[in-house]
């Protein structure tokens, strides 16, 4: 009886520039291995296989393999089809007919891109570009949801602010218990303890560790890393590059990574990594590198869990923490136990470790790779504003671990002091009443939705604005202002990180820059949280014991708290009377990176930074998400609120 | 400061079968099966023929998919790879823009009736929807158009269970949970967070017997929300009502299960319990802090030590 090849499907669908799958198996036992060859034997040439042939042998016969069918992006708006043929000496053929998915308009000379949602963010964003012969000639930003929190938030006991505004974000979960916590103490006067805020700091330490992690292996790095690629590695070959990039890490099995990752795509079911831009002409690591890189996205999943605990130790849980009060912190009792401090430097260990020997060097081989194509001068930004972090003690902003500045022009040498005063919001091109700026302060919020234009009204963010000027906020700015302001051991941990790549200082303006400001601070913030736990125990062996404030409400007044969020610069605003929220306004990093126009009809930083990107494929725009990703968006955090008393029937342009 | 190198073979294979076995055997406990059963919920949670499980994000602050991200044991990175197929996740998935859709659409075509449909974050659904928008349709459209479509429905987290913050009041966008915008059966395991131990036992229990594990009235998993918190609570530094804590009016699993590998919970972290489980718990229990809280709190607690658990100095 001849061997007949089965295929898991007859009919397949590639998506437009995107790959897609089937298995294979024998009908029978073969009496000796056999090859089967898989080519194209008719229909259209942008559809073809990527396996072009499967072995199978006496014992896994029956085991399906897979065959990957990749469909070039292409300039029509057909489905084209072609006939895959699979076939070998003693077997039985088979056909699979395969239909490329044509997802893309006919590029014009010029091109608008529109990509929505923008995944791998929090929140929902939308991204607009116009391209013109291969490079983006006009970029627009909106953020997409609205949740009122602000409007929810008026009338309420001052005190309930932390918990509601932290709900803000549920990724950079400390940051607006944080901010909204020090905003409140503003208004009513208190001065925490050095025990509390130590504590505050610790617990802000561990939320940048985290995030930034996440950020990097699961947000960030699939827009460098083709895993596909990583299933042609070499196990023994990668195994030799992580023992050159980092002598120290732990040792990794990555030819059992490999056969997991392919025994996962050999089920058809891609999961998180169906439909990505695979063997997109963009990606340049070696099949190795991106194996390694695969192996640290999936050691990272894990590692995350582990780090948030440092939250859970002494905030009850991640996310979501809530030892934070107005006044101080509540976690006196855990404090008051050894073990409790011993897991935290234990973990804090591990994270450290994690930080030097993997994230780092992962880092730093990302940046010499893609040096190579210029991403240390694509997405850049000249105007660069930190509020600084890591209070030292209460005396603000002097003795800010992180100091507080503004670049303008990329003039890193020249850091400027920043004013609160000069920040006004703008929303001319926000679907908000007027065109009137307005200090946080007196900020109203009017809405006043019309329809998504980008020649008009185009997001639900408003358009902060510093002494006129847009702000990029963020690692790149906390990184650049420390290193201007002559922050040792920031500058240090800058230069060990351009000397290892090859890079220099003006080319930290850019898409690299801002991904290696991110791991650069990460090591200096990791490396202080030990100093900082090391100070907490002196103190508690020392008598010095207390971590809450007594201190009474005020009726009338207002206050402000600010904060360096891992996405950049947030403050928040607020006006009490008869001792209830009269208005609560938060500026939030990522209204200074996505805003829209401001009444200047500036473009916000991120709507710059895209503009002059190459885009190989508009059907495939994997470099604006590269440079999206690296601002790291939070959208969630930038929606204002909505007045119900000026409702209107609103229809959603659909474009 | 360096740390004793662990092995590290957990990383290449998931964790080791032993530990994952008596994970779950603590799901089944959970559920109120047998020692027994703990093999077959391995079995369940390791099928080759990973189900499709689209994922939707709405009015949120993406901390559900976060606490979703902490579960251990199975680690976060396990349930992804062996467990379910997780087709559409907005934070996830690589895919971006049409692509992104498309792995939607596509899922909801072919498995209609049979996909899970997990919800984070509440339903805008005044003036039709336009507070919040993805791929330029609205999320009430969305979620009309996928979710009754699903095999099951998962509500995680208290805004898609019962509208959550951005129903608070005044909710000016007319945020709704899922089952009271759409009108469907769900699943509702609340929490601000919600616990992802909940979410995997619930799914272990979909898996193994293809229904829903005993609801109580609200629609949330008895074996998660049969208790009010106060009743199983250890109250580590001594009962703590007078601060605002609403133990007594709260149903849920946070004093047993704890949270982040059953590190702390709140009450450990000398916060009392605000009621993140139950609907309206943000109008209902405001002001969140007591009148006394300040002077209380500083009496008692304001110093490392001198919590009530241990002797006062």
């Amino acid at each position: 009886m001849p061997i007949n090849i089965l295929t898991s499907v007859n009919t397949l669908e590639v998506p437009e520039g995107g790959t897609n799958a089937f298995t294979v198996t024998l009908s029978q036992r073969p009496a000796r291995r056999v090859e089967v060859r898989i080519a194209r034997s008719g229909g259209s040439a942008v559809l073809a296989p990527e396996t072009t042939r499967l072995t199978f042998d006496t014992k896994n016969w029956s085991q399906p393999k897979s065959v990957v069918i990749k469909a070039l992006a292409d300039n029509d708006s057909n489905h084209d089809t072609a006939t895959i043929m699979l076939y070998g000496s003693n077997l039985e053929s088979a056909t699979v007919q395969v239909v490329q998915k044509d997802g893309a308009a006919p590029p014009a000379k010029s091109t608008r891109v529109v990509i929505d949602p923008v995944t791998r963010i929090e929140g929902h964003l939308r991204i607009e570009t116009e391209v013109n012969n291969g490079k983006v000639s006009n970029a627009w930003s909106t953020a997409t949801l609205f949740r009122g929190i602000e409007l929810i938030l008026n009338g309420r006991d001052p005190k309930d602010a932390p918990l509601i505004t932290q709900r803000l974000c549920g990724v950079c979960t400390y940051i607006h218990l944080l901010t909204s916590s020090r905003c409140i103490e503003d208004t009513y006067g208190v001065v925490i303890p050095e025990n509390a805020r130590i504590v505050r700091n610790l617990l802000l330490g561990a939320q940048f560790i985290h995030d930034h992690i996440v950020h990097f292996y699961h947000l960030h790095a699939m827009d460098w890393v083709d895993v596909v690629s990583a299933l042609s590695a070499s196990p023994r070959e990668t195994q030799a590059l992580a023992a050159k990039l980092a002598p120290t890490a732990e040792p990794i099995d990555f030819a059992a990574v490999q056969t997991r990752l392919k025994n996962f795509v050999d089920t058809g079911k891609l999961g998180p990594f169906s439909n990505g831009y695979w063997g997109h002409p963009a990606y340049r690591f070696s099949p190795e590198a991106n194996l390694l890189m695969v192996a640290h996205y999936l050691e990272a999943m894990r590692k995350q869990a582990e780090i948030a605990r440092l939250h859970a130790i002494l905030g009850g849980k991640n996310p979501h923490l809530q030892s934070v009060v107005v006044g101080g912190v509540t976690c006196s009792g855990e404090l008051s136990k050894q073990s409790t401090l011993d897991l935290f430097r234990q973990i804090l260990t591990s994270a450290r470790k994690f930080v030097d020997t993997v994230y780092m060097p992962d880092v730093k081989v990302l940046a010499t790779t893609y040096r190579t194509d210029r991403w240390d001068s694509i997405g850049g930004y000249d105007n660069l504003m930190s509020f600084g972090e890591f209070p030292q003690s209460p005396d603000e902003p002097a003795d800010l671990f992180l100091p507080r500045g503004i670049i303008l022009g990329r003039n890193f040498g020249n850091v400027q002091p920043v004013q609160m005063d000069q920040i006004l919001e703008h929303v001319a091109h926000s679907w908000y009443e007027g065109t009137t700026a307005s200090h946080p302060y007196s900020g109203r919020t009017a809405p006043a939705y019309t329809r998504l234009d980008t020649a008009d009204r185009y997001s639900w963010l408003k358009a902060p604005r510093y002494a006129q000027q847009p702000m990029e906020v963020g690692p790149l700015a906390r990184v650049l202002v420390a290193y201007g302001s002559g922050q040792p051991r920031i500058k240090q941990a800058v230069g060990d990180f351009l000397s290892a790549t090859g890079m220099d200082l003006p080319g930290m303006f850019s898409t690299l820059g801002r991904t290696a400001a991110r791991a650069i601070e990460t090591v200096v913030i990791a490396e202080a949280m030990f100093q900082w736990l090391d100070e907490l125990q002196s103190n508690i062996k020392q008598g010095i014991r207390q971590v809450f404030e007594l201190y009474s409400p005020s009726t009338t007044a207002k206050g402000e708290g600010f904060n360096e969020a891992p996405r950049g610069a947030l403050g928040h605003w607020m006006n009490v009377s008869n001792g209830k929220i009269g208005n609560y306004q938060m500026v939030v990093p990522s209204a200074w990176n996505f805003s829209p126009r401001c009444s200047q009809n500036k473009p916000g930083p991120v709507e710059e930074a895209l503009l002059g990107t190459p885009v190989a494929d508009p059907a495939q725009p994997v470099e604006l998400l590269r440079i999206l990703h690296s601002f790291d968006p939070c959208i969630a955090c930038g929606v204002h609120v909505i007045d119900p008393r000026n409702q209107k029937t609103y229809e959603v342009r659909v474009q | 400061m360096e740390q004793p190198a662990t092995p590290r073979t957990d990383l290449n294979k998931g964790i080791s079968r032993r530990s994952f076995l008596k994970y779950c055997g603590a799901v089944a406990a959970a559920l109120g099966l047998g020692p027994s059963y703990a093999a077959r919920i391995a079995d369940a949670l390791t099928s080759p023929d990973r189900p499709p499980v689209l994922w939707l994000h709405f009015a949120e602050c993406t901390g559900c998919s976060e606490a979703f991200l902490r579960s251990t044991q199975p680690s976060v990175e396990q349930i992804l790879f062996d467990t379910i197929s997780l087709d559409y996740h907005e934070t996830v998935m690589v895919a971006s823009g049409v692509q992104a859709e498309a792995n939607r659409d596509e899922i909801v075509a072919k498995y209609a009736g049979q996909f899970i449909c997990i919800v984070e974050g509440a339903i805008p659904t005044a003036q039709n929807g336009i507070y919040g928008t993805i791929g330029g349709r609205t999320m009430l459209d969305i979620a009309k158009s996928v979710i009754p479509k699903a095999g099951s429905v998962i509500a995680f987290g208290t805004c898609s269970s019962f509208g959550g913050l951005a129903s608070a009041a005044p909710n000016p966008t007319g945020a709704k949970g899922v089952q009271d915008a759409l009108g469907v059966q769900t699943i509702n395991i609340s929490g601000c967070p919600p616990s992802p131990i909940t979410l995997v036992s619930t799914l272990a229990s979909y898996l193994l017997y293809d229904k829903v594990p005993p609801l109580d009235a609200m629609g949330r998993p008895l074996f998660a929300y049969g208790k009010r918190v106060h009743d199983h609570c250890n109250k580590p530094y001594g009962c703590i009502e007078s601060l605002g804590c609403k133990g007594k009016k709260t149903y849920g699993s946070c004093p047993n299960v704890k949270f982040n590998d059953a590190t702390s919970w709140d009450v450990q972290a000398g916060h009392h319990c605000v009621g993140c489980t139950e609907p309206a718990f943000w109008d209902q229990f405001a002001p969140l802090y007591s009148k006394e809280f300040t002077t209380k709190f500083f009496q008692d607690y304001a110093f490392i030590g001198k919590g009530k658990a241990v002797p006062k100095s």
